[in-house]
């Protein structure tokens, strides 16, 4: 399958698209967020959305779980279609669609209850209620959160006594627990120190294996080091998509090669 | 002398002369308090003791040796109790819909929240007026001709603590409903966006991550609500204080300290032997509304620290 994105061919000739957005334009009020965006997002790779703030990565990276519609006076026009389904239609309930597709934000935001409420808050929300097969989930997601050693003593203490690195992955946690097809992560690591960040980008490659991951980042090391795709927005606008490599080592456009090499952003 | 000195000299002069003036209007607020407090419990000391809060008085409302507040204080008590039954539902149901549901830039959502500020602002003598023209005599008439058509005196038609329950909870709705929605709010945009990314719709998300959250502002701004409804006077006036309640069975008016303070204040024929009854009443309706005022403050000083039992 082709990657149908400006010039680009095809940056992975496996890979079939799960994601596929056609001429998708998001406006708050009178400010155009995302302008006529056609993108394909491969299914089982990380995919990274690069670009300076306020370029439309997380914007669109919202669009995939119908997050913008908790904002008033937003208007969105085009085709999100998610495994061959838009998911815009009328009938396609939005709460169904974010079981499949997860985020984690920027902001880590663990609710105010025990670390084992965070993670069993989702799974419990979708009817599981059996005591052992919660404790099941709570201790497998804890673990693919590589959270599960640090907490295994306390999972009934305050999640806001963890530290921030911690709280972040307890929300990776608490996404996972919901057994996602897709996880899009809204620049996980910004929020936090070096080290935590680098806990989070490791967790993310391990998470490759059993998710679609979106990565919106400005950070473009971590974008060359996580994804096996990226793509590159500015002002609303793709301005390319390829294989990472590709990308950043022979970028085909003068405004991703002055990106990626400093001279703005 | 440089005309630097000079300057600095005056603004110094100016800015202290601002830190007084603050000092003294904060001075002032306290001495007032102090001063009222001291004046009533000087004056109703006296007077002011456990038999004094649990007995009824007798026949004559003004005769100090037989003065008892116990039917004052029952009236009060069960009125701002049913108040509390209508205005807290209602004013949490407003709240959540104004947070949540309603579209922030639609011109019906503007409409309701003007409508909820000057309902803030109507005189209670109004709310008073409006709840004995539609209460009292709007439902309660209706009431009397659909289930008694042949009694010969009206039983819902006339004031009683009903009605004037439901007169008070329309005077502290928009206090309850703007206290609650600024709870909702809160540092909560994080966890609603949470919460919905799990899955959650918007109902699961008010109930599991919202309200339990807001519990504390829901719970002060009632207190604090229930806490001025206690002294509130002028709404009960016409839609259900009694001078004094009748053995009847009817549900008709209820006897009520802050009438009763009224009452002494302003129709006794003998000021002078009724003052020691009054202050001992308001003395009565202090500890009534104190407690509920401080319990209020906790509750809000508790979620505004880190360390509160609330967070």
């Amino acid at each position: 399958m082709a990657i149908r994105s400006s010039e680009n061919s095809s940056p992975d000739g496996e890979a079939k698209p799960l994601i596929v957005t056609q001429n998708l334009s998001v406006r708050y009020g009178a400010a155009m967020a995302l302008d006529s965006v056609s993108l394909e997002i491969p299914e089982g790779l990380a995919t990274a959305l690069i670009g300076p703030s306020g370029c439309g990565k997380s914007t669109l990276l919202r669009c995939f779980n119908r997050m913008n519609d908790l904002i008033d006076r937003v208007k969105i026009t085009g085709r999100v279609a998610i495994a061959g389904h838009d998911i815009y239609r009328r009938q396609v309930h939005a709460a169904e669609l974010r079981k499949k597709v997860g985020i984690v934000f920027q902001q880590p935001n663990p609710f105010p209850k025990s670390i084992r409420g965070n993670v069993a808050y989702g799974p419990k929300l979708h009817g599981l209620r059996n005591r052992g097969r919660l404790a099941e989930v709570v201790e497998a997601s804890l673990k693919a959160a590589a959270l599960w050693d640090e907490v295994k003593d306390r999972l009934e203490s305050n999640a806001l006594t963890l530290s921030v690195g911690q709280q972040q992955r307890l929300c990776i946690a608490r996404a996972i627990a919901v057994e996602p097809k897709i996880l899009l992560m809204d620049e996980p690591a910004s929020e936090l120190d070096p080290g935590a960040a680098a806990r989070i980008e490791e967790l993310i490659l391990n998470l490759k294996n059993r998710f679609t991951i979106v990565l919106a980042t400005h950070n473009m090391q971590q974008a060359a080091r996580i994804s096996d795709q990226t793509a590159f927005f500015r002002s609303g606008k793709l301005i390319e998509h390829g294989l990472t490599n590709t990308l950043f080592t022979s970028p085909k456009k003068q405004q991703t090669e002055d990106y990626i090499t400093g001279r703005f952003g | 002398m440089s005309s630097f000195g000079f300057s600095a000299l005056r603004r110094d002069w100016r800015s202290s002369f601002l830190t007084w003036l603050t000092a003294l209007a904060a001075a002032v607020v306290f001495v007032f308090l102090a001063v009222i407090l001291a004046g009533v419990l000087w004056q109703g000391k006296d007077l002011f003791s456990w038999r004094f809060l649990t007995s009824s008085p007798g026949e004559n409302l003004l005769d100090a040796d037989q003065a008892g507040v116990l039917p004052m204080l029952a009236g009060t008590v069960a009125r701002v109790m049913l108040m509390a039954a209508f205005t807290m539902p209602a004013g949490v149901l407003t709240a959540i819909y104004m947070v949540e549901y309603a579209p922030s830039s639609s011109p019906a959502t503007a409409l309701i929240r003007s409508a909820i500020h000057s309902l803030a602002g109507v005189p209670s003598v109004v709310i008073g007026l409006f709840g004995l023209a539609f209460f009292v005599h709007f439902i309660g008439g209706n009431l009397d001709s659909i289930f008694r058509p042949n009694a010969s005196s009206p039983y819902w038609n006339h004031p009683g603590l009903l009605w004037a329950s439901l007169t008070m909870a329309i005077l502290t709705l928009p206090a309850v409903s703007t206290a609650v929605e600024e709870s909702l709010r809160a540092r909560s945009a994080g966890l609603r966006e949470a919460s919905m990314a799990l899955g959650a719709t918007r109902l699961q998300t008010v109930v599991k991550v919202i309200l339990p959250r807001a519990l504390p502002g829901i719970l002060s701004g009632g207190l604090l609500a229930v806490s001025r409804a206690s002294g509130a006077v002028t709404p009960i006036l016409l839609t259900g204080a009694a001078h004094f309640t009748t053995e009847d069975g009817s549900p008709g008016g209820f006897m009520d300290l802050g009438y009763y303070v009224f009452l002494l204040s302003t129709q006794s024929p003998d000021a002078e032997g009724a003052r020691p009854i009054l202050y001992a009443a308001v003395m009565a309706l202090l500890l009534l509304t104190f407690p509920l005022n401080a319990a209020a403050i906790f509750i809000r000083a508790q979620t505004n620290t880190r360390s509160g039992m609330f967070r």
